[in-house]
Order: C-alpha cells, then sequence, then structure tokens
C-alpha cells in the first residue's frame, strides 16, 4: 500500500510542477524553489511529517522534502536549546544530501568531458 | 502586411505543445521515481539493517549519485528534455543542475571556474530554503514550542 502512496504522492507533486511550469512564464529554477518553500511551510502545522507517513519515499524524493528537512531539523535542535537552535540545526538532516551532491559533482567532473 | 505574414508564419510552424500529455509524463515519472525512492528505502532496511528512518539517507545519497553520473554520460540532458518536472522536481534535478554546471564551467579554471558558478543554479533552492525554513520556523517555535 505504501508504494502506491508513494508512485500517487511523488507523481501528483511533479505534475503540479508541470501544469505551473507550462500555464505560467517561470522557469524550472522558479517551481524548484517555490516548491522548496512549500515544503518548509507545510510543516508548520506538521502536514508533511504525515505526508512522510503516509507515502514514505514518495514524500522524501521531491524536493520539497528539502525544506522539510531543513525545518525539521532546525526545530528539533530549538526544542532543546532555544531560540538559538534554530540556526544550529538548520543543516543537521540535509548536510548528507548537499555534501554528497557536492563531492560527486566536483570529482566527477574532472573524470568527464562535457557532451554537446 | 509583411510583419503580419511573418507572424503566420511563425505561428504554424511553432511546435505546439500538448499540455495535457506533458503533465500525465510528469506524473508518471515522477511517480515511478518516487516509487523507486521508496524501494530503495526498503532494500538499504533489509540488506543493511539499519532502522527504516535512517535509510533517507542512503536513498537520497543513492539517487544524488546516479543523476550525476547520468548527467556526466549524457543522458540526462535529454532525458530532462523529454520528461521535464518529472525528473527536475526529485532531488535528481538539484544533483543535474550542480553537474552541469560543474561540467560546463571547468574549463574556466578551479576557482574561478567550478568554485564560483556551482551554485548558480542549486544555491537559489538553498538560500530560499534557508530563509523560509527560518522564517516558519519562528513562526511554528512561537505558536508550538518547537516541539515535532
Amino acid at each position: 500500500m505504501i508504494y502506491l502512496n508513494a508512485f500517487l504522492f511523488a507523481g501528483l507533486v511533479c505534475m503540479i510542477g508541470q501544469i505551473i511550469l507550462d500555464n505560467t512564464k517561470l522557469t524550472p529554477g522558479h517551481v524548484t524553489t517555490l516548491f522548496v518553500v512549500l515544503g518548509a511551510f507545510l510543516d508548520i502545522f506538521s502536514i508533511y511529517d504525515y505526508f512522510v507517513k503516509i507515502a514514505g519515499g514518495g514524500a522524501l524524493v521531491p524536493i520539497t522534502s528539502f525544506g522539510h528537512l531543513l525545518i525539521h531539523g532546525a526545530l528539533k535542535k530549538a526544542s532543546e536549546l532555544g531560540f538559538m537552535g534554530l540556526a544550529m540545526g538548520m543543516f543537521d538532516l540535509t548536510a548528507t544530501g548537499i555534501v554528497s551532491a557536492i563531492i560527486f559533482s566536483f570529482f566527477l567532473s574532472f573524470l568527464f568531458q562535457p557532451k554537446n | 502586411m509583411e510583419k503580419n505574414k511573418y507572424k503566420d508564419l511563425v505561428s504554424k510552424h511553432t511546435p505546439k505543445e500538448n499540455r495535457l500529455f506533458n503533465a500525465l509524463l510528469a506524473f508518471f515519472i515522477g511517480g515511478c521515481m518516487g516509487l523507486i525512492g521508496e524501494l530503495l528505502r526498503d532494500f538499504y532496511a533489509y540488506v543493511l539493517d539499519i532502522p527504516k528512518d535512517d535509510t533517507s539517507i542512503f536513498m537520497i545519497t543513492t539517487l544524488i549519485f546516479i543523476g550525476c553520473l547520468l548527467t556526466c554520460l549524457g543522458f540526462f540532458d535529454k532525458w530532462v528534455n523529454f520528461a521535464r518536472c518529472g525528473l527536475i522536481i526529485p532531488i535528481t534535478g538539484f544533483a543535474h543542475s550542480m553537474q552541469s554546471a560543474a561540467l560546463d564551467y571547468r574549463k574556466e579554471g578551479l576557482v574561478t571556474g567550478i568554485g564560483a558558478n556551482m551554485f548558480k543554479l542549486a544555491g537559489s533552492v538553498i538560500i530560499y530554503g534557508v530563509v523560509s525554513a527560518y522564517v516558519f520556523g519562528i513562526i511554528r517555535f512561537l505558536l508550538f514550542g518547537g516541539a515535532i
């Protein structure tokens, strides 16, 4: 059942993005930024936590989960250490994604020539 | 007179985008990406025997590596042109934007090329993510005390 939910949720998020991209003049960069902000916004009332619970990986794959993980780490530290914890814990959960993206793209760019 | 003719000619030869087809294609490809993510989580939980909550880190790292590698091999640009948001919205789009920037600007040097341009497209995601997470985090912290 969780596989069906994952398929439907991730597909729905991508379809909304495609509809926004087709019917407005926004570029793909605008759409991804909009979705990150949306993911952080949905976490104010723990809505995105519910999506992760029912859709599993389907809710973690779209870029909306990036905003969700940012605010999630920040609030976790903030509940322990107070207000400054917001800044301390901001990159706790997303660090893996950012660091691995930097490392892979840096070293792979030496191994390959740009196509076209 | 000439202008109108020219406009007619242009509008006749502009490829018409089938918006319904694009939306359904993005739904299908994006859904498959979500399915792959969930399958990878189960795979890592079963093979490496780690708690289900920690598998998301492994899954995201794997997808970023696949995105970077396919961009380097030259497949991913064609696929992105075909599937559009189906591949841009998942985390592979983030990896793709960083990898293509690193490949394109490599010949301008290590610092002024790769260092200065790698976050050209992905930077806005990080900046607006942090700003919005901070603002919404303050709201949440004041309303509910930060408890998850």
